[in-house]
């Protein structure tokens, strides 16, 4: 593919139609269209409404608990030698993970549209307790598709999502990962346009979802920004956050993207490695361009265009695609996209935790793990900011299985 | 565009005074020799256009029957050259009943729109039903589609309000398929007089003939139906007969082509009789 040229922003996206590049688009059934033109258009109100953004920040600040702190990592510095890292910390937030950043501006615009029923997909099941928070502090009635095999490895957040008054349907389709919840997600939606809300977890889907959860979660990039000026004043050399849909990394990245000093790098879940057919997630990395669930992005497929399962130990990455401004970023160059495998995410998820006595989602470990990998080579003068994007208290269960513990 | 076998059809079905049957099944399911049988024996069973399902891993608009069926003719390793291939069959012994390629857009983007659109009409392909390529995306496969003499068959759902049809209509050629309920294939039978109306109202817009489809199982329910509309579409329901049809590891049996051909006989009676319980 070649490089398409270059923009004076990188922060102009999408066009009016959805499209970052060839990426993104609409590409659902018609029973959804005119819903999608009138999400578009509630979006677009919400925006520009300063009541909304105040009704927003008011519930960020005080019930999601932002901004989230920016840390200068000193263990985990000290143990690498090279680069300082600092984590900014969306483990912290309410429900543990920045996906609550994102639930809570969708709660807002689904009550603004007058919807009175929830559905959401989720893999790790972060997005799903997020969705079921929301719910329940709006009180609408929450629909979480789950995929079985997710269900299973991550009983914690299902359990958490039930007290929290959803319901949680298993989705036996496919492998019962991410992909095959959002489809029945897609069929429900199908099904009960009416009144019901599909609040999407990442930034994927068709137009506006991609836009509509980056700007949700650039709150994450617009705070570090902030913050690394404030507390060493000046910008980081480098930013790092782990890519499955890619909603903490582009919520991390989009501030910075005019920034052009400032090195941007995603880190896809490289599985059991790259040179083995189906057996990682890397969609950017290992895929080609395709069209999958609202949107043209890069996808992991077979010679035919029939989409791959993919796998990574680390549920929330498990997804064969990726969000479309991320496949046009990738493109441009602006981003560079590298992979991590699953025992180099359980590694540093063992660091950290030794280092720093913080236990990271898995999710977020492939971003350290980059970091493990590249800070040592680096001067200590270079800073190096890294999305610590959840909490790995979900993931001790299967943490313990993989290492022969028995919890 | 040049007049295709689907304009031809329905233009003779109107002559006749009745209603078109237009059956769905999946391409390979659950392998191509078996769909080639039915491929041969649905029109003399009845069926007067053959809508022929593209299977693809993620089919975010069916329900279970039609899901199951794309992962039986996937696990058989049916892919898009080997349905254009079955097609290619078909047209050697019958060159008159129309073939519409119906499926999702991803392996067709993957093999290549210009080229896929000029392949399946060489290989007597009629017309294509992509159910999430909506008329925003026309430039993707719509327009090659239409100038490689493909029809592109639109879907208009009860969501398709008055001022987005004109919208629906554009490009849209062969006949307009009303999806009749807010759903996924296999859903619930849809209201009648509901149905009625909305054929009636997408009339308004447009000449082409209008087909409806969506939970349609029976032939009581195909004669309600083809009162009102040009054609009648089912698919879950002769779908379903395929995987009842099947052994226990999901292999065709001697009772696969024979369980849909007597049920397309059933629904073929049932468009027959159409316009008669109308005059009734």
């Amino acid at each position: 593919m070649t490089a398409p040229a270059l923009p004076n922003s990188f922060k102009t996206g999408p066009d009016e139609r959805g499209h970052f590049g060839i990426y993104g688009g609409r590409f659902v059934a018609e029973t959804l269209m005119p819903l999608i033109l009138e999400l578009e258009k509630a979006y677009d109100d919400a925006k520009y409404d300063p009541a909304f953004h105040a009704e927003l920040s008011a519930l960020s600040n005080f019930y999601a608990g932002r901004p989230s702190k920016l840390y200068f990592a000193e263990g985990l510095t000290n143990h690498l030698g090279g680069a300082r890292v600092f984590f900014k910390r969306e483990d912290l937030n309410h429900t543990g993970s920045h996906k609550i950043n994102n639930c809570l501006g969708q709660i807002l615009l689904a009550k603004r549209m007058g919807k009175t029923r929830i559905i959401a997909e989720t893999g790790a099941g972060q997005h799903g307790v997020a969705s079921a928070t929301v719910s329940a502090r709006f009180g609408l009635p929450c629909v979480v598709y789950m995929g079985a095999t997710d269900v299973e490895r991550q009983a914690p957040n299902v359990f958490r999502m039930k007290l929290l008054g959803a319901t949680v349907n298993p989705v036996t389709a496919g492998n019962g990962t991410l992909k095959d919840a959002m489809n029945e997600a897609l069929r429900d939606w199908v099904t009960n346009v009416e009144d019901t809300y599909y609040l999407i977890g990442t930034a994927a889907g068709p137009h506006p979802y991609p836009e509509m959860v980056r700007d949700f979660q650039s709150v994450i990039g617009k705070e570090a920004r902030a913050q690394i000026l404030e507390q060493e004043g000046r910008l980081p050399d480098m930013i790092v956050a782990a890519v499955g849909g890619g909603s903490n990394a582009i919520g991390l990245f989009h501030p910075f993207l005019d920034d052009q000093d400032v090195e941007i790098i995603g880190v896809e879940a490289g599985g059991h490695g790259l040179d083995i057919e189906n057996g990682h997630a890397a969609s950017m990395s290992g895929g080609r361009p395709g069209v999958l669930h609202g949107n043209r992005t890069y996808l992991l497929q077979d010679a035919d265009g029939q989409i791959l399962e993919g796998h990574s130990v680390s549920a929330g990455l498990d997804y064969p695609g990726v969000g479309p401004e991320h496949s046009w970023l990738r493109d441009t160059g602006r981003v560079k996209y590298v992979p991590i495998i699953d025992d180099e995410a359980l590694d540093a998820f063992k660091v950290c935790t030794r280092t720093e006595g913080i236990i990271p989602a898995l999710e977020s470990a492939h971003a350290i793990a980059h970091v493990i990998k590249i800070a040592p080579s680096m001067s200590k003068d270079k800073i190096i900011i890294v999305n610590l994007s959840g909490r790995g208290d979900k993931d001790v269960h299967t943490v313990g299985k993989l290492l022969g513990m028995d919890i | 565009m040049t007049e295709t076998r689907i304009d031809r059809r329905f233009a003779a079905l109107k002559a006749e005074g009745r209603p078109a049957l237009v059956t769905f099944m999946t391409a390979g399911d659950p392998d191509p020799e078996t769909t080639l049988a039915l491929l041969k024996a649905l029109p003399e069973a009845g069926a007067d256009v053959i809508e022929l399902g593209m299977p693809f891993s993620d089919p975010m608009a069916d329900g279970p029957a039609i899901q199951a069926a794309g992962l039986r003719a996937l696990k058989g390793g049916q892919t898009l050259a080997k349905t254009l291939n079955l097609v290619r069959a078909f047209r050697k012994s019958d060159d008159t009943t129309p073939i519409v390629l119906m499926g999702y857009y991803n392996p067709i983007y993957s093999h290549g729109s210009e080229a896929f659109v000029v392949e399946a009409k060489a290989a007597g392909v009629d017309g294509l039903i992509i159910v999430d390529l909506p008329p925003e995306a026309d430039d993707e496969l719509c327009i090659p589609a239409l100038d490689a003499g493909l029809n592109f068959i639109r879907l208009a759902t009860p969501t398709t309000d008055d001022k987005r049809l004109p919208t629906v209509l554009t490009n849209t050629s062969g006949f307009v398929y009303y999806v009749s309920i807010n759903g996924i294939t296999g859903s619930a039978a849809p209201d009648n007089s509901r149905v009625a109306e909305a054929v009636q109202r997408i009339k308004r817009h447009t000449k082409l003939p209008v087909s409806v489809g969506f939970g349609v199982r029976s032939a009581e329910q195909a004669a309600a139906i083809g009162a009102h509309a040009d054609g009648v579409v089912v698919g879950s329901a002769i779908v379903a007969a395929i995987a009842a049809s099947l052994d226990g590891e999901g292999r065709a049996t001697g009772a696969t082509v024979p369980a849909v051909v007597t049920l397309v006989s059933e629904l073929a009676s049932g468009v027959r009789a159409a316009r008669a319980s109308v005059a009734a």
